[in-house]
């Protein structure tokens, strides 16, 4: 071997223990995708005979009772995803207008305090949600002491208006951190254009029309899009910790659907199954948007 | 940023505000003290309750001042089983996880910057193509236990020892540097391992200080993990203690309800321990590595979340 290729392939060698640990805990578990088509049933192991083909992806659209739940599943999914995308220009707006906040160290301090339940986990966030919302949590307390209510409400496991709430916690959680996006695009906004407008005898909320936001819809607009290409991916932590008897039907998203048929009712082939198409749509999903975000910005975000 | 914002301001052109622009102001404020107050008060809430009688707190009657303040709650939680090796446990996963994530980024994101790697591309691509997709739990499950993963300290650290999204972030951080400093180095007859720990390291410290920070807040607050692939006890991290104690004593709440009051129960001791008081407690335990490390590193956050913008 020449010195030139020696040291080539050293230099592969150096990262091989690395390749190898990817290739065990991210492509090797890929072949379980085999458990779809048997009819497994743990620990006894894989064996031709529970070769069962596509029952399981049948099973899906066939039995009325997995027609029902799966549609409930797919209708919680839409939903909170929906919300998500509608609501989407929140943490735009609220990066615009705390722009608009001349004073700077109260400035600072709302960023900073609006960050930090994006790092805390929702183990915590529940946490949070349970003691503040429990009939002796400060919320009844208020209400109960303002003689709006007579007994205490128990918020966490009523399905009013549940996909909302699930909503304005993500959004409690996220929102402050998704702005520092659009902060930094505005602090990129040339300020020649903004004095102009204001010598012109622009209104601070005509310059924010005309100047802020155009200026950051570029980056609105990938956001949008990653929304759309994680469409059916909520995470299950979040609706696992809020997740009880009461609310199930109405909180369990594609995600918890897929953990809860592995863990719970032993429907191990169909979880994969789930899991397998979800995956592929979500491959679809990611190539749509990226291609469409090609064809209109000129390039894609993978 | 905040010198910008004054020159702007006192550079700025004097006009005068006029009412709607006076109006945005005072709307923006109000608005954005209720937002901050929101963020802030739950954790004001379940500190100012840790610290209280626990017999106020559990009938709710502590809403903005402590009374009759102790702190026997944090001794006793002490003495809880198992928080002691759950908090053991979440340190460890964090330190090692940390260093693992931290060195893997670093070196493979050195390692792909060398045009003379074998099939680098191919390599690279193999990587970061992890990103996309997911085999999903069960066949995660099968997976790492038969790779004896299960019930094992290493469930923590390996599935997540390499990160494509880290090491892109390394990698695009080492291509910015001038290709000078590994040249000379190379020149003077330093190997590819030396040169990565003796000159890049050291460069790259600026982007490894952002990588650290997000692995460990993600491996602090990491929960799923211990949800699905451990049932030893020994291994539970204080994320899953603390959810266990939230929902045990959602149950031990309805028995007192059936009961009698909850209050009458708990007696007049204020220092008694009740599901409240644990509960609340143990989220401040478990929060405050999180409120203690943020504002102090917020510029590392910040600066993660831009460069991830800017690769896209």
């Amino acid at each position: 071997m020449s010195k030139k290729k020696w040291r080539s392939f050293r230099e592969f060698l150096y990262i091989l223990p690395f390749v190898l640990i990817v290739l065990m805990v991210s492509y090797y578990p890929l072949y379980g995708w085999v458990y779809a088509f048997f009819d497994y049933k743990p620990p006894a192991p894989l064996t031709p005979d529970k070769f069962v083909g596509l029952k399981w992806f049948k099973y899906m659209v066939e039995n009325p009772v997995k027609i029902k739940q799966i549609l409930q599943v797919l209708r919680n999914t839409f939903a909170i995803s929906g919300l998500s995308l509608l609501f989407s220009w929140f943490p735009m707006m609220f990066a615009v207008f705390l722009n608009e906040i001349k004073c700077v160290p109260f400035k600072k301090f709302v960023q900073t305090v609006t960050t930090i339940p994006n790092f805390i986990s929702w183990v915590l966030v529940f946490s949070i949600a349970y003691s503040v919302l429990n009939s002796t949590g400060v919320v009844n307390s208020i209400l109960l002491n303002l003689h709006l209510i007579d007994r205490p409400i128990d918020f966490l496991k009523s399905t009013e208006h549940i996909y909302f709430k699930q909503w304005l916690w993500l959004t409690w959680k996220n929102a402050g951190w998704a702005a520092i996006m659009y902060i930094a695009a505005i602090t990129g906004i040339d300020e020649q254009m903004i004095e102009a407008a204001k010598v012109d005898g622009a209104s601070r909320m005509q310059i924010i029309r005309h100047i802020t936001i155009p200026s950051i819809l570029p980056t609105y607009f990938v956001i949008v899009m990653l929304n759309l290409a994680n469409f059916l991916t909520n995470g299950m932590e979040q609706f696992y910790v809020f997740q009880n008897s009461f609310n199930k039907d109405y909180i369990q998203v594609l995600d918890l659907y897929v953990y809860n048929l592995a863990m719970g009712s032993g429907g191990y082939s169909l979880s994969v199954a789930v899991s397998i198409l979800k995956t592929i749509v979500s491959i679809v999903l990611l190539s749509l948007t990226n291609g469409f975000s090609k064809l209109v910005r000129g390039e894609g975000f993978i | 940023m905040a010198k910008k914002e004054k020159e702007i301001v006192s550079s700025g052109v004097h006009y005068k505000p006029s009412f709607g622009d006076r109006m945005i102001s005072i709307i923006t404020y109000i608005v954005y003290s209720i937002f901050a107050f929101v963020c802030v008060y739950p954790f004001y809430y379940i500190f100012i309750n840790s610290i209280s009688s626990n017999q106020l707190s559990e009938r709710g009657k502590i809403i903005f001042v402590p009374k009759e303040i102790h702190f026997t709650n944090y001794i006793s939680v002490m003495r809880l089983e198992g928080l002691f090796d759950a908090a053991k446990i979440s340190i460890l996963r964090t330190t090692i996880g940390t260093l693992v994530v931290v060195f893997t980024s670093a070196f493979l994101g050195y390692m792909f910057t060398s045009k003379t790697m074998w099939a680098r591309k191919f390599w690279y691509r193999f990587i970061a193509a992890t990103m996309y997709f997911n085999a999903g739990i069960i066949p995660l499950y099968i997976t790492m236990n038969n790779l004896k993963l299960t019930n094992n300290f290493w469930i923590y650290i390996l599935p997540t020892a390499i990160s494509p999204f880290y090491l892109i972030l390394c990698k695009t951080f080492i291509e910015a540097t001038p290709a000078e400093l590994r040249d000379a180095a190379m020149i003077d007859g330093a190997g590819t391992l030396t040169i990565f720990f003796r000159i890049m390291l050291p460069v790259i410290k600026p982007i490894l200080a952002t990588v650290a920070i997000f692995t460990a807040v993600n491996q602090w607050n990491a929960f799923q993990d211990t949800l699905i692939y451990v049932t030893d006890k020994k291994l539970n991290t204080l994320q899953y203690v603390l959810y266990q104690y939230i929902t045990q004593s959602s149950s031990i709440k309805a028995l007192l309800n059936g009961s009698s009051s909850s209050a009458n129960i708990a007696a007049s001791m204020a220092k008694m321990q009740t599901a409240t008081s644990v509960r609340m407690t143990v989220t401040i335990v478990v929060v405050t590595p999180i409120l203690l490390v943020y504002p102090f590193f917020q510029k590392y956050f910040t600066k993660g979340i831009m460069i991830g913008a800017v690769k896209g």
